[in-house]
């Protein structure tokens, strides 16, 4: 197996070293280190890999909007190391053989790990549990579970996936949206939807969810994820309840950190996402809440669409934008940048605690001799201008085409082997 | 003009020259004249994903009295209902030479995706687009009011709207509120809580929930049609309730000033937010509203067209 020096390279937030790369693990970190191939890291910062906890792979069923391999490939090139695919593909990943399914492409693929997402509700019907534990004690190991795109919004059923799921240390992750008061929703409820005649998504449908979760979780002793959160008062609540000791982590997406909804007033449906974009309050409410770990990590909610579902009237579009090539662009911008967060609070939310949350044991490791070798090498000082037909993904749906994104992907490392190699995909 | 999407695109100077142009054209076509040249050559598509007889006969009768040619292409009968595309649909528009799209669809924003999104490099005309604008009905309207309180002329400074009912699900509402305030008028919406859209105390106007409260110093009334099945879905609890707190009953109209008129945009429920009586009464502007639509809707045609192109 090749090795790679990466020079001058920045770890977190320390001081300029190198790094070696040997046989899949961080061999060496000094100065004046050799090996094969030398990778130029001066100026640029080291995290260790990427991992995702809530990823759309579309196969089985919509391979027209991405694959296995396709989203592995775009995971690569946006610096992760590990992926979590969503079930709500067709089949849904709802029994052990379409988990070791998409477990297996994954293998295949080679660029990242893909862990797979089990259902919580069979067919994401939310009626009846799916197969938790034979997808837990399957090749693919299933820790997390969950019915996103859909919320569990049957308390009862809700208590007893947060009960079941213990037995194996699994966790369910809620896509927190109250159904009866969002039917029909296409946007925010605030004043834009008002304005702009588009039904609303309102606030209270997350948090009213997120607030019932966390006292049942409560109740019964176990742990809840929430997916996605959005709101400022999603935000008050994990805090709340973390504050309760209650055994609570939750996400945030990158474009939640960026967009406001002020956006949607193009009626572009590229900005078309779910849950919504929100007000300019909530975007510094959740931006707060990762700064100080309310938040536990970024996810990246990578929702790939072919172009006929995106080009169209608002209310005809599917909801979702892709995320996995530019979210460590985004995070920067918002985060770094402001000031609100420094490099080793990046990888925290990042890396090491999306890996935990996903019980992935051999990512999110310090990078330290003798860790596994799964590195993002970040260029802060380059810039880029998306373009949506430069992507990697098989879809276009990118809400960030045609602006400037701070920063640039160099290199990533996944088990010792260069998957990305001087910004350019290595497989 | 290149568009008109929303009636907030309108400037004060534009808002006038449309009305302005809409009484000389209704002049013009009074006395004797069954057609005016300007647009002869020039191609009008009426594009109705939605059923509209007033709104697309009013649309067609202005085109043809400017002497365009006009296609009517609606959602039903056409390969829309085989699931062609919006932009589809734009691109054989386009590829047939259409100079101006009147489009109706029941999703909002429609319109402005079809003219931004670069399928087609004709005018686009919003008539009606989901629960967000119907800005030439917010331009008849305020021509109404302007023919009846104003005498004709200029603009609607200090004239008192007030606009009961269905506000949230309504594009009427969201148009002439926009419309009203740039003319100068003052608008009042009055509604139950639930069918006032979020956000409402931020927009350019009063609101009520007091109907009665509302009545005296209206200079004109425009009721919004509500739709029966939205008590379905908790609105309000039935269509009689409604109808006798937000209803314009005889007794109602009977406390209005004088010169107040009463408007409504059509269709109507009669007996739901409007009693026949009223419907027929002396006050009723409604069915000159219908005769006003086609000219202001040949004054957009003719400004979007660019009517100074025409030989």
């Amino acid at each position: 197996m090749t090795s790679y020096v990466i020079k001058d390279v920045t770890i977190l937030d320390g001081k300029p070293t190198d790094i070696v790369v040997k046989d899949g693990v961080i061999a060496q970190i000094g100065s004046g280190l050799t090996a094969d191939q030398t990778v130029d890291g001066s100026g640029c910062i080291a995290l260790p890999g990427l991992v995702d906890l809530h990823t759309h792979l579309r196969e089985p069923g919509r391979e027209d909007a991405e694959t296995v391999l396709s989203g592995s490939r775009a995971a690569a090139m946006g610096g992760f190391t590990a992926v979590h695919a969503m079930a709500n593909t067709n089949p849904v990943a709802d029994t052990a053989g379409v988990v070791e399914q998409v477990w297996r492409l994954g293998q295949e693929a080679g660029l990242v790990d893909v862990r797979p997402v089990g259902a919580v509700t069979m067919g994401l019907e939310g009626t009846a549990l799916a197969e938790l534990g034979a997808m837990a004690d399957s090749a693919a190991a299933v820790r997390v579970f969950s019915d996103d795109g859909k919320c569990v919004h049957d308390a009862a059923l809700m208590r007893r996936a947060l009960e079941y799921v213990k037995a194996f240390d699994g966790v369910v992750a809620q896509h927190a949206q109250e159904p009866r008061l969002t039917e029909g929703a296409q946007m925010n409820e605030g004043v834009i939807s008002g304005k702009l005649g588009l039904a609303g998504w309102p606030a209270v449908a997350e948090e009213a969810i997120i607030a019932r979760d966390v006292l049942l979780a409560h109740h019964v002793g176990s742990r809840l994820h929430v997916c996605h959160l959005s709101t400022a008062g999603s935000v008050e609540i994990i805090r709340w309840a973390k504050s309760r000791g209650i055994n609570v982590t939750a996400e945030v997406t990158p474009h939640h950190l960026y967009f406001t909804d002020e956006v949607v007033e193009s009626y572009d449906p590229i900005y078309k996402v779910n849950p919504p974009l929100r007000t300019k309050a909530d975007v510094e409410a959740v931006r707060a809440g990762l700064a100080d770990g309310t938040i536990n990590i970024v996810a990246t909610d990578h929702a790939p669409h072919p172009s006929e579902d995106k080009e169209c009237e608002w209310t005809a579009a599917a909801f979702g934008m892709t995320g996995l090539e530019s979210a460590l662009s985004v995070v920067y911008e918002t985060m770094v940048q402001t000031g609100l967060m420094n490099w080793a609070a990046v990888a925290d939310r990042m890396s090491v605690s999306p890996a935990q949350i996903g019980r992935v044991s051999t990512q999110g490791q310090p990078i330290e001799v003798g860790s596994p070798a799964n590195l993002v090498i970040f260029d802060p000082r380059a810039s880029q201008e998306v373009d949506a037909r430069k992507t990697v993904s098989a879809s276009r749906n990118t809400p960030y085409a045609g602006r400037t994104l701070p920063g640039k992907v160099v290199a990533t490392f996944y088990r010792g082997k260069p998957t990305v190699l001087n910004g350019e995909l290595n497989a | 003009m290149k568009h008109l999407l929303s009636a907030a695109d309108l400037s004060y100077e534009e808002a006038i020259l449309v009305l302005d142009t809409a009484k000389q054209l209704a002049a013009a076509t009074e006395h004797g004249v069954g057609k005016l040249p300007p647009l002869r050559g020039r191609t009008v598509v009426n594009l109705f994903y939605e059923d509209s007889t007033r709104t697309r006969i009013s649309f067609e009768a202005a085109a043809k009295r400017l002497s365009a040619d006009v296609i009517n292409f609606s959602a039903k009968g056409s390969s829309v209902s085989k699931g062609e595309s919006l932009k589809d649909t734009a691109l054989t528009l386009e590829a047939m030479g259409a100079d101006a799209v009147v489009i109706r669809h029941n999703s909002s924003g429609a319109p402005h995706r079809l003219a931004n999104a670069g399928w087609i490099s004709g005018g686009v005309v919003n008539a009606g687009d989901g629960t967000h604008e119907h800005p030439t009905q917010a331009l008849l309207d305020a021509y109404t009011l302007r023919n009846h309180l104003r005498n004709g002329e200029g603009d609607l400074k200090g004239v008192n709207v007030t606009i009961v009912g269905d506000v949230l699900h309504s594009r009427v509402a969201r148009s002439n509120v926009l419309l009203l305030n740039t003319l100068g008028a003052k608008v009042r919406l009055v509604a139950p809580p639930t069918l006032l859209p979020y956000g409402v105390e931020d927009w350019d106007c009063e609101v009520s929930y007091d109907f009665d409260a509302s009545l005296e110093g209206s200079d004109a009334v425009m009721m919004l049609r509500v739709q029966r099945e939205r008590m379905n879905a908790a609105y309000f609890p039935n269509a009689h309730e409604y109808s006798s707190r937000y209803g314009l009953s005889v007794t109602r109209m009977n406390r209005l000033s004088e010169s107040a008129v009463v408007m409504h945009p059509g269709p109507m429920n009669r007996g739901m937010e409007i009693s026949a009586d009223v419907a027929d009464s002396q006050r009723s502007v409604i069915v000159e509203q219908v005769a006003n639509g086609v000219s202001v809707r040949m004054a957009v045609l003719y400004l979007i067209l660019g009517g100074s192109e025409s030989k």
